[in-house]
């Protein structure tokens, strides 16, 4: 790895100046209205009156719609045209766009939509997952069931066996740039949309259906965003749709955000689920039989609620080898806000399911549980394959490249783990008030889309006669690093500098039918459709220059912004001036598909998964007893980018994926109260860490090996695994917990400082 | 109103209609000045963090979306356009957080680099304490503390020097701006309808987020006799309009623990807003101000044109939105005594930092051979008003100092309130985890570990 490869992120100068802008600080023509939406208090029931007389009248008001105003598609559904932009006759949560305010100001179109008159024929909601059981209120027609083995005769023929059940709760985004879009109106009925999203190509589509326009008609642009985190990858939808709706009818730009209370109270978050689970093992551990269920709350549209409970059905083993599996996955239609893609996509809740039942098979047998995972572990990519027996996964997948056990033996030791658990017993043993808890955690992710015909990008790169290189791919750029990284690509694959490459905001216009950046799939895609347009480019100027010096084009070389041949030595630009005064096209497209990959989700059989990244880490954290407050001491990560394309870049989303997946587990509790309203709907009540909340003691490393697959210079994608290591938090505060008393704690998620409280009077049998 | 404030060096002038106007939307609106975010609208992010330098000269964050023009008067502000020097120089926090990848989605970082650039300049090396007022989602704060720490020695550049202007006082009967408590007493006696802003905290939200436009309005912040602490032998007077910062400054001598208890009062730019007047006299029953002054046996000193009322302040809160206030009467003061050596505050919460308290325990008991002889005991959290738990004091006095004791008090605690349950927390762990305070304080004076911040692995 060489050391200039960790460069700083593409604007990170204008990102402290002050001067990279998002969708808001867009500078807007005159005469561009502002939009509210207004939403329904109650969370379900049948709309019988809506007087909007007050909000028309309200100053600075141009228009006001309701559903049936709206000249096309009512949708904004990123999958099953299931969700209408404003309700039509009847309303599915709190929350719910009802009518849209065009106004002269973004204060006034807010002011009017709380003026409304809304009669609603209040129905019962289906808040909780019972209510919904009850009443088979569910997406699909029945549970998806995944298998692999036998695992109801496994489970009567086991020795050991213990079930339970664990809450997990959702999370909101809470992306620090609030939804927002800008829609300018064209002079042929075209529209340009400028989104905060993470799918320029759905927005780009959506707005197509709502103005009955088609596609090359729609362009749709994002320079950045200010985080993302799966938020927006459907949710900039409503808005980016409002504003051309408007927009289309008033001629005039429109643009609208939602201020921060309507994001959450209108947006999608994690899903929440529960997760029951029911296991046999044997003495040292060694799970023979399991069986999950599963019940995620999707809320009231399906969004992209199947292939994320899918992903958490397909982590449910993540590293552990599974003889006789059986998944069953319930997707529950609540009158709740839709739950959405949130990093992970599903994945961290399957994950955090198996890693509890470690967790509560060791306490079970008073056995270390980083042990009890170790003999769980698939077998090493490291044995030859002909000398280690075949795995796969419950979705019969073959695992080739499992890098865990060699990880685990160097985490634990970096981080003195088995020393360190010593002192903390010791600690506990002296301490009666505060008890500290370490605990070890293990990840493999899949990378790749599901949805298999996602796996593909394009990409589009233009020299210009400077020798100046402009780069644009289907990528979004949230704060990742991602254009960085892919202008690190492109200098490479031309041999010039990174000064020459510059990446130009994500456009529908210049790289069509793009895939949501998603599935930390960002790099891995467009990365090598960028590489592939460079090839293009390198072999023409190749062809060219070896015409021109009489060589073989094999023999040049393009290397630190010079171009060499056997008997000739020029510049890059002058490589490139040349073959441009010799009409050799300078722009070229590429366009890369994931191979290898083919799956049957109805089945639950294939290969989902390009490859697996991996990782590990070891936290240790302290309790007080007498309230359950906790704080995090310190953590240790090893993480697998294979061949890390941007070090820094890759230790920062480690870093702050630890973060956010221990806020996820610990302080971030997302309330409803039994009207289905959301009460944690501000950074007032809802709470992400903050600076003082994360380790002390952070140590984070990369795993120094290649990706065995194909992928870009041999790198792994790392935009969600690191999340999942914020599950050795919550094992960390359950051995906390577990230090106070004999019984299993049966910590539910998040461990806010009450749950904590309530798990340490369960471990000593004191709970009421 | 036309009124002027000092900008990024260079003096601006504006027109306020309402006086409610914010900061954040003149920077955005109307200076053209987009670094500055809006983040969440509440002053609970820091996304639209500030540098305002005033009447002392110190440069201190302060939330720009919760910030009020009128309240500008006699300040000076920088944001993050004006950290960057005249030439385009970077500030060393902005070569910082280049050099350590703290900016990952960016939104955040403006509001992080004036924050850092107002530690910077005032030398302030506890980062999780100046930072703990911004939020980051990106990158889990390890970069961003390693920015800070690699800038902290370096020199301060010269043009972050903000002297606030002198002139240029404005008011209205609309927009009153007092100078003085004298001019505020009479003008509120004639307009007891008014509403008072001092750091606008709360009337902020009322504004943001509630769509209010308050009037007419006073704005405090130029009263600078109601920004005194005076210093008396045996007590502090501490003036209404002291922000919590000052107040934090000034009992750092007389209360460690209710000086580490302020360290957790929204964030340094709430604090440097916010008034320990204002904290009273809003009324809130889960404000940290008040349940730790009653646990001090603080007076009340409230003001009605020249008449003046003392009281305890636990007398003043009566009900849920309901003070012993008249009309036209505003809180001018308070006295603190100043030998506080059995203080100790508990402030529970879901985070740590720049959270509300599900439960705030003040605990202050004397012992002497042995025997507890008083006990003043006050809660936030725990029932509509800020309030003294009467009975567990009773259960506590006369009786041996021993963990025992507190034990057997702790069950007096349930006939003390009647918490409620919301979304920060249940009754049943309120109820539990105040009665368990008390066993805390037990321990705490018995020097046993009892504050898991000062663990470290």
């Amino acid at each position: 790895m060489n050391s200039t490869a960790s460069m700083p992120h593409d604007t990170a100068r204008q990102h402290v100046s002050g001067a990279a802008r998002y969708v808001d600080d867009i500078p807007i023509p005159r005469g561009t209205l502002h939009l509210a939406f207004g939403l329904s208090p109650v969370a379900a029931g049948a709309l019988t009156s809506v007087d909007l007389s007050a909000v028309s009248a309200a100053e600075g008001v141009r228009l006001v719609l309701l559903a049936k105003d709206l000249p096309f598609a009512n949708d904004v559904s990123p999958s099953a045209h299931d969700e209408p932009l404003l309700a039509d006759t009847t309303v599915h949560y709190a929350g719910q766009p009802i009518f849209l305010v065009v106004a002269e100001s973004h204060h006034a179109a807010r002011q009017a939509a709380r003026l409304a008159e809304i009669e609603i024929d209040q129905t019962p909601a289906i808040l909780t997952i019972e209510q919904a059981l009850a009443a088979d209120s569910r997406f699909e027609d029945g549970p998806r069931i995944y298998s692999k083995g036998d695992s109801a005769r496994a489970l009567l023929e086991s020795s050991n066996h213990l079930s339970g059940s664990l809450n997990v709760g959702g999370q909101e985004h809470f992306y620090l740039e609030g939804q927002a879009a800008l829609a300018l109106p064209g002079d042929q009925g075209d529209m340009v949309v400028h989104s905060s999203t993470q799918h320029p190509t759905e927005i780009q589509h959506k707005v197509s259906e709502a103005l009955n326009i088609p596609q090359h008609a729609v362009r749709v642009e994002v320079r950045r965003m200010g985080g993302g985190f799966g938020g927006k990858e459907s949710q900039g939808n409503a808005l980016a749709v409002a504003c051309a709706v408007a927009a289309s009818l008033t001629g005039r730009p429109c643009k609208m955000r939602y201020d921060r209370d309507d994001d959450f109270i209108i947006t999608g978050k994690r899903h929440d689920c529960r997760v029951d689970y029911e296991v046999g093992f044997d003495a040292l551990g060694q799970v023979e039989a399991l069986d999950f269920k599963h019940y995620f709350r999707c809320g009231w549209a399906q969004d992209l609620s199947l292939p994320v409970a899918d992903r958490a059905m397909l982590h449910s083993d993540n590293a552990y080898d599974l003889p006789n599996v059986k998944i069953t996955s319930h997707r529950l239609k609540t009158n709740t806000q839709s739950a959405t893609a949130f990093r992970g996509f599903g994945g961290p809740q399957g994950m955090i399911g198996i890693e509890r039942v470690m967790d509560h098979i060791a306490h079970e047998l008073d056995l270390d549980p980083a042990q009890v995972r170790r003999v769980n572990y698939y077998p090493e990519m490291s044995v030859p394959p002909n000398a280690r027996p075949p795995a796969t996964t419950p979705y019969r997948m073959a695992v080739t490249d499992f890098i865990l056990g060699d990880m685990t033996a160097a985490l634990l030791e970096s981080s003195q783990y088995q020393t360190r658990k010593s002192e903390v017993a010791r600690w506990n043993a002296n301490n009666m008030l505060l008890k500290r808890g370490i605990a070890f955690s293990p990840l493999k992710f899949g990378i790749s889309f599901t949805l298999t015909h996602l796996n593909q990008a394009g990409a589009l790169v233009q020299i210009y006669t400077d020798g100046s290189v402009l780069i644009n791919h289907g990528g979004t750029e949230m704060g990742q690093g991602l254009f960085q990284k892919v202008a690190q690509v492109a200098a490479r694959s031309l041999g010039v500098m990174q000064s020459y490459i510059r990446a130009s905001a994500t456009d529908t216009s210049k790289v069509p039918n793009t895939s949501a950046t998603a599935a930390s799939s960002g790099t891995d895609l467009n990365g090598m459709a960028v590489q592939a347009a460079c090839q293009t480019l390198r072999d023409r100027l190749q062809s060219h220059l070896a015409d021109v010096y009489h060589c073989q084009s094999d023999a040049i070389l393009f290397e630190a912004g010079m171009v060499t041949g056997p008997n000739f030595k020029i510049s890059w630009a002058e490589a490139v001036t040349s073959a441009y005064e010799a009409r050799i096209s300078l722009s070229a497209t590429g366009f890369y598909k994931t191979p290898d990959i083919a799956w049957d989700r109805i089945k639950g059989e294939g290969r989902p998964f390009l490859y697996f990244a991996y990782g590990a880490a070891v936290t240790e954290v302290v309790i007080d007893t007498l309230t359950g407050e906790n704080r995090i001491l310190r953590c240790d990560i090893l993480h697998d980018c294979g061949t890390s394309l941007n070090p820094a870049l890759d230790i920062g989303q480690i870093e702050g994926g630890f973060v956010q997946g221990a806020g996820w587990l610990t302080t971030e509790e997302l309330v409803w109260d039994t009207q289905g309203r959301l009460k944690t709907h501000a950074p007032s009540t809802y709470k992400i860490p903050a600076c003082s909340d994360r380790p002390e003691v952070f140590n984070v490393s990369l795993w120094q090996g290649a990706n065995p697959k194909k992928t870009i210079y041999r790198s792994k994608a790392v935009g969600e695994p690191p999340f999942m290591h914020g599950i050795s938090a919550y094992l960390a505060l359950s051995n906390a917990v577990s230090a106070c008393g004999l019984n299993y704690p049966d910590l539910q998620a998040p461990a806010t400082s009450e749950e904590v409280f309530c798990a340490i009077k369960r471990a000593q049998g004191r709970a009421t | 109103m036309k009124m002027s404030f000092l900008l990024n060096g260079e003096s601006v002038s504006t027109s306020v209609n309402t006086g409610t106007e914010t900061l954040l939307d003149f920077l955005r609106q109307d200076a053209g000045l987009y670094g500055t975010k809006e983040g969440c609208n509440e002053g609970d992010c820091g996304a639209c963090s500030v540098i305002v330098t005033g009447h002392d000269g110190v440069p201190r964050p302060m939330n720009a979306c919760i910030l009020f023009l009128p309240q500008l008067q006699g300040r000076a502000v920088r944001t993050v356009e004006g950290i960057s020097g005249p030439d385009g120089n970077l500030h060393p926090v902005q070569e910082a957080m280049i050099a350590k990848h703290g900016a990952q989605c960016g939104f955040c970082t403006p509001g992080f680099i004036t924050t850092m650039a107002a530690a910077h300049a005032t030398g302030q090396t506890d980062f999780d304490t100046a930072l703990a007022g911004n939020l980051c989602r990106c990158t889990g704060y390890a970069p961003i503390i390693r920015a800070a720490e690699m800038a902290a020695t370096a020199p301060v550049p010269k043009w972050m020097q903000d002297l606030p202007p002198t002139t240029g006082h404005a008011s209205s009967d609309a927009i009153f701006c007092p100078l003085s408590s004298d001019e505020l007493a009479q003008w509120y006696q004639q307009n007891p309808e008014a509403t008072l802003v001092a750091g606008g905290t709360d009337v902020g939200l009322w504004v943001t987020k509630h769509m209010r436009r308050p009037a007419p309005i006073a704005f405090l912040s130029q009263v600078s006799d109601l920004r005194h602490i005076e210093d008396h032998p045996d007590h502090l007077r501490v003036g209404a309009a002291v922000t919590i910062t000052e107040l934090m400054q000034a009992i750092a001598s007389i209360s460690t623990s209710l000086h580490s208890m302020l360290a957790r009062y929204g964030s340094p730019q709430v604090r440097n807003a916010a008034t320990i007047g204002g904290n009273i006299a809003n009324g809130s029953p889960i404000g940290d101000g008040p349940p730790a002054l009653i646990a001090m046996g603080a007076i009340l000193i409230l003001r009605r044109g020249s008449e003046r009322r003392r009281m305890p302040l636990e007398d003043f809160f009566i009900a849920y939105q309901h003070q012993d206030r008249l009309p036209g009467e505003f809180v001018e003061a308070v006295e603190l005594l100043k030998d506080q050596t059995g203080l100790r505050c508990y402030k529970l919460s879901k985070r740590f930092d720049q959270d509300i308290s599900a439960v705030c325990g003040c605990l202050n008991i004397t012992a002497k051979d042995g025997i507890i002889t008083q006990a003043r005991i006050a809660f936030g959290g725990m029932a509509g008003t800020p309030a003294r738990a009467l009975r567990t004091e009773t259960a506590l006095i006369g009786q041996i100092w021993s963990a025992e004791t507190f034990a057997t008090a702790q069950a007096a605690m349930a006939q003390d309130f009647t918490p409620l349950s919301d979304m920060r927390a249940s009754a049943e762990y309120r109820a539990r985890t105040a009665e368990n305070m008390l066993m805390r304080y037990y321990h705490d004076i018995e020097h046993k570990p009892v504050d898991i911040r000062e663990v470290r692995a």
